[in-house]
């Protein structure tokens, strides 16, 4: 087959209390239908390497969306206002959990729909797509990519904003879960991948983790030195197969 | 991974960025990801006019952190020597 095209483009979400925020939305050439994912960035802000990854995605099959987490704080260039939001200690779990949803209604209202959703996060974005999978009904397939401080080994990290550990919230995952993790990570280190993984046993949770050796915290990013490119390649792949086991 | 540690120091004096120069009040320091820079962490400094209003904005390696804070203090050594 040959490659297929694609469209991307900026488009509006309904957010947490009715907010209109800005998303980047690419979906394949065609009719459909197509399984959606919601992209959630990571804390460096809505970059080139978030709207890389939510093409890739389209370019494999899904209908891909991420919204920008910091919109609340423009306007601005979007840089500008992750300093703002690191400035004001982040944004609070509550309003990313509802932003999610507006995302994730946005993505199952297009016409070229199939009705499944997934999610993914890088970094924070893991811990975000953690702690949504654990909160919100509708999501059917998730993938925790190095998500730091899903386990909280001390509790003073606890903040306004990031007020629980997300794996405390394992019990209500409805979601499989994907994560890939780097055994040189220090967030989440390997011995918090293990807990995480112990938890969602216990749990009797549909998981699958992945740990490389060689990699260490953010492999995926080409653009940074902690890129690895053997174990990059070898997790998208693993992505692209988990949705489609249970996204379509 | 993102660490949301940031020190603030309040500063006085002057940055010019992209909109010519303007007063400055603040400087926020932290180390993590970049936006920008080639790096897997930088030691960013935005210098700031109020709490949220970013003026100039640096990304560096942490050896380029660390031999600009002995140029500064160098600096300071020699120049406030050499003005009283």
């Amino acid at each position: 087959m040959s490659y297929r095209g694609m469209t991307a483009e900026i488009v509006t979400i309904t957010g947490d209390k009715g907010d209109k925020i800005e998303a980047y939305y690419a979906k394949p050439a065609g009719k459909g239908p197509f399984p959606g994912v919601v992209l959630i960035h990571h804390m460096p802000g809505w970059d080139d390497w978030t709207m890389e990854a939510v093409r890739k995605l389209a370019h494999h099959g899904f209908a891909c969306i991420s919204h920008h987490l910091y919109h609340r704080f423009g306007p601005g260039t979007p840089d500008d206002l992750a300093a703002k939001a690191r400035s004001a200690g982040g944004v609070y779990d509550d309003e990313v959990v509802a932003d999610v949803k507006g995302a994730m209604a946005f993505l199952r209202a297009q016409p070229e729909a199939n009705g499944k959703v997934g999610m993914m996060g890088f970094c924070s974005g893991g811990r975000h797509t953690y702690l949504a999978a654990c909160r919100l009904d509708g999501v059917d397939a998730a993938v925790d990519c190095w998500g730091g401080n899903v386990v909280v080994d001390d509790p003073t990290q606890l903040t306004p904003q990031r007020p629980v550990a997300p794996i405390d919230l394992t019990p209500n995952l409805k979601a499989p879960m994907l994560g890939l993790f780097g055994n040189e990570d220090k967030n989440p280190s390997p011995a918090q991948v293990d807990t995480l993984e112990a938890k969602l046993k216990e749990c009797g949770k549909t998981y699958d983790f992945h740990r490389y050796d060689g990699a260490g915290h953010a492999f995926f990013a080409a653009e940074r030195p902690a890129y690895r490119v053997e174990q990059a390649n070898d997790g998208w792949q693993k992505i692209y197969t988990f949705y489609r086991q249970y996204l379509g | 991974m993102c660490s949301y540690i940031t020190e603030k120091t309040e500063i006085s004096g002057s940055a010019k960025g992209a909109g010519g120069w303007s007063n400055v009040t603040a400087a926020h320091v932290y180390y993590d990801h970049p936006f920008h820079a080639s790096l897997d962490h930088a030691l960013s400094i935005d210098f700031m006019s109020g709490d949220t209003t970013r003026k100039v904005a640096v990304e560096m390696s942490a050896e380029s952190a660390r031999a600009l804070v002995a140029s500064i203090l160098a600096a300071l050594e020699s120049g406030e020597e050499a003005h009283g």
